[in-house]
């Protein structure tokens, strides 16, 4: 490991977490513009030329505003709370393929901060750790309304999490890798992995809606029921990062269905025209940021078209159907990969 | 029990089909229809750059006439008061002292007059019941205020200034005018009640 | 050189975090602790080149298993009023006999020798890869009764969960 690899790493580590809070940022502007433009408003104009300064009004306000923690309240988990939510957000980043390597001057500059061998456990991991942030949150605010809402996100998470966890197991089993480099390597072209899993690809972005707590599973913050959710006592810039990991997590889980479902970086017949590496690279990358731009309007699409899951009916379709689908999924996969070990096991 | 109209509809609870048991085709024609919205033409309005067109009949703030050389219209005689279905209207009278002939054209004049603009439901009544042509609606909107005491506008706000008259031809227009003058087209019927017993007193 | 000094540092933290599972006063306190020393231990498996049981460590305890438990915490909302008083007999005798139970400790392991690996360690004993051929070959019969094992405790637990069938 040389300096230069380092300090490349480094610039990589930066540039990436910029990149994914500036999408993050500019992703609330898209949700109220997208809201607006489908319930035929206009939405926030105000803030600059169409109004695209206004994440940044957004932040100065969230800033400015009074910080307030509640006198019976559990005070440094209650300040934790929100840093656990952020820093799990953000951490899952590491392991995406932005794009595939550059070659400048004969050494390989790959586009992705580290491509652990484990890299779809690693991913799991962390996701599941995001519970403890709204958990903490919640109760340490002292607040029922804020206890109810952690509950429902927790068990909500850990419920999807197992069907996530199943519809991903086909996939491996597909792909027979684990680091998230290898599968978007894996689908060169239109050799995308929903054309293989289609079943899987419906489950996991089910379970993605789930899994970031956004419409039709926003439960833990459903404001008709619950006040706020986990956030009813949280002000100032703390309610900022609860609402800001929320759309980290959307970016993060859409990069994540473009990587391991609809080919990363590829694109259909760029290698006929682009054979550069380095424009292939800048290419991938625009390539993957399309692709994760139309999965975040799909988010907002279906958050601003459907209505509200009840609790119950929640929980049924997480465990009596997702988990049943996905296992039927993960057999039917495996027979379909034996195919040729059954066929002889009954000519024989 | 007979059913009232025909439009009642029987509420049937069917088994769902398996399709319908999917809900994703249910889910994506709900996508498509928000999908529609989106490239719809927006009805906004987008308010300080772009004025929605009043009508041209709107009622706003009232304004106390001048004559031509400048003298009050108003004299006190209390029927805009009295036509006012909110009550917002009060005045009191006074009486002309030699030498102010060229600020009051009747020898009786309204010393304090009074419309409190959070009662006025701006119907026009007081426009129609004047008999000297002195209080009219125009097209002018109420200003925003911070306190209750300032929406009660008094002779200050209320009358208007030598220098600028304001503007009446908007709805004072000739059709307008020739329909105030047949009072079988008021709509006051109380008002016209009123002048029909005073005509048979005569 | 980083790694022992990165082992230095991971054992240290998670003895501290480990006694701070005891220590402190507040069970969801304790609890939040306990997921700490969790990810000192999965460092630990990092460190050994072992990251498929670090990550699963991490999944498994810290993000399902604690989760539940904290849960349960929460939910009792036990507070220092409700905590059950001890009688100082109860106390004493528990302090005998974790006392005796440290000295058992401490004279083993100064009687034994140091410790010593019965083979060599295999630096690639836990990638994923031979993890899955071992269980999968070697170890296949274990690992299906325990599945089995697991089987039949969820189906215990539905059961359970059930309303009471007449």
């Amino acid at each position: 490991m040389t300096l230069s690899f380092l300090i490349y790493k480094v610039i990589l580590v930066l540039v990436i977490f910029a990149i994914t809070l500036l999408v993050a940022t500019y992703s609330t502007y898209a949700e109220r513009k997208i809201a607006a433009f489908l319930q035929d408003r206009i939405g926030p104009d105000r803030a600059g030329p169409f109004g695209i300064l206004q994440p940044l009004a957004d932040a100065v306000k969230m800033f400015m505003k009074e910080e307030m923690i509640p006198s019976v309240s559990n005070r440094m988990l209650f300040i934790i709370g929100p840093g656990v939510c952020m820093l799990t957000a953000c951490m899952t980043g590491v392991v995406i393929p932005w794009g595939p390597s550059m070659n400048i001057g004969g050494t390989e500059y790959p586009l992705q901060i580290t491509d652990l061998n484990i890299g779809i456990l690693y991913l799991f991991g962390v996701i599941s750790l995001g519970v403890y942030g709204i958990m903490i949150g919640g109760w340490a605010s002292n607040n029922k309304f804020s206890l109810l809402g952690a509950i429902r996100a927790s068990s909500q998470m850990i419920s999807y999490e197992v069907a996530m966890g199943l519809s991903i197991i086909a996939l491996v089993m597909t792909t027979g890798t684990l680091s998230l480099g290898q599968i978007a390597a894996d689908q060169p072209g239109a050799h995308w992995n929903v054309f293989i899993q289609p079943l899987g690809f419906l489950i996991f972005i089910i379970c993605a809606f789930a899994e970031t707590n956004r419409a039709p599973f926003d439960l833990p913050e459903c404001e008709t029921e619950l006040v706020g959710g986990y956030h009813t006592e949280y002000s100032s810039m703390k309610l900022g990062f609860f609402l800001f990991a929320e759309y980290i997590n959307m970016f993060i889980s859409s990069a994540v269905i473009s990587t391991f479902y609809f080919g990363g970086y590829n694109m259909p017949f760029i290698a006929r025209f682009v054979h550069d590496p380095n424009w292939l690279a800048v290419l991938g990358f625009v390539f993957l940021f399309t692709k994760i731009s139309f999965f975040i309007f799909v988010f907002m699409w279906v958050r601003w078209t459907l209505p509200r899951f009840r609790y119950d009916q929640l929980m049924n379709l997480g465990w009596k159907v997702l988990i049943p689908l996905s296992i039927l999924n993960l057999v039917v996969t495996g027979g379909w990969m034996m195919r040729m070990e059954i066929y002889h096991f009954f000519i024989k | 029990m007979q059913a009232l109209t025909n439009r009642s509809k029987v509420v049937a609870k069917k088994e769902m089909t398996f399709i319908e048991k999917l809900y994703l085709p249910a889910i994506f024609s709900g996508m498509i229809i928000t999908f529609k919205h989106f490239f719809r033409r927006k009805p906004t309005i987008k308010y300080p750059e772009q004025i929605r067109p009043f009508s041209g009949v709107y009622r706003g703030q009232h304004v106390l006439k001048r004559d031509e050389i400048g003298a009050e219209r108003c004299t006190a005689c209390g029927l805009c008061a009295v036509a006012c279905p909110a009550e917002a209207i009060t005045m009191t009278s006074a009486e002309r002292k030699p030498g102010e002939e060229g600020l009051y054209r009747e020898e009786k004049y309204a010393a304090t007059y009074e419309i409190n603009m959070l009662r006025c439901i701006f119907c026009g009544d007081c426009e129609d019941a004047c008999p000297k042509e002195a209080i009219f609606l125009t097209d002018r909107k109420v200003d925003s205020l911070y306190t209750r005491k300032e929406f009660v506008y008094g002779k200050n706000i209320l009358v208007e200034s030598k220098e600028n008259p304001i503007s009446l031809v908007k709805r004072q227009t000739p059709q307008v005018k020739e329909f105030k003058h047949h009072v079988e087209f008021a709509h006051n019927q109380t008002y016209d009640k009123q002048k029909k017993v005073k005509n048979s007193s005569h | 050189m980083i790694t022992t000094y990165l082992f230095y540092l991971l054992s240290f933290l998670a003895i501290m975090f480990g006694s701070m599972v005891v220590l402190s006063k507040n069970p969801v306190h304790s609890v939040l602790y306990l997921v700490l020393t969790f990810f000192t231990i999965a460092g630990h498996y990092v460190l050994l080149n072992a990251q498929f049981l670090a990550a699963v460590h991490v999944i498994v305890y810290a993000g399902a298993i604690m989760v539940l438990f904290l849960f349960v915490i929460m939910l009792l909302n036990l507070n220092k009023e409700t905590e059950p008083h001890k009688s100082i007999w109860l106390k004493a005798s528990a302090a005998v006999a974790s006392g005796s139970l440290l000295v058992v400790l401490v004279g083993s392991l100064k009687g034994a020798s140091t410790i010593q690996s019965t083979n060599a360690f295999n630096p690639n004993i836990g990638l994923i890869e031979n993890l899955g051929t071992t269980l999968f070959r070697d170890f296949l019969l274990p690992f299906e009764v325990s599945s089995i094992l697991l089987l039949a405790a969820m189906v215990g637990a539905v059961m359970l969960g059930k309303k009471s069938i007449k």
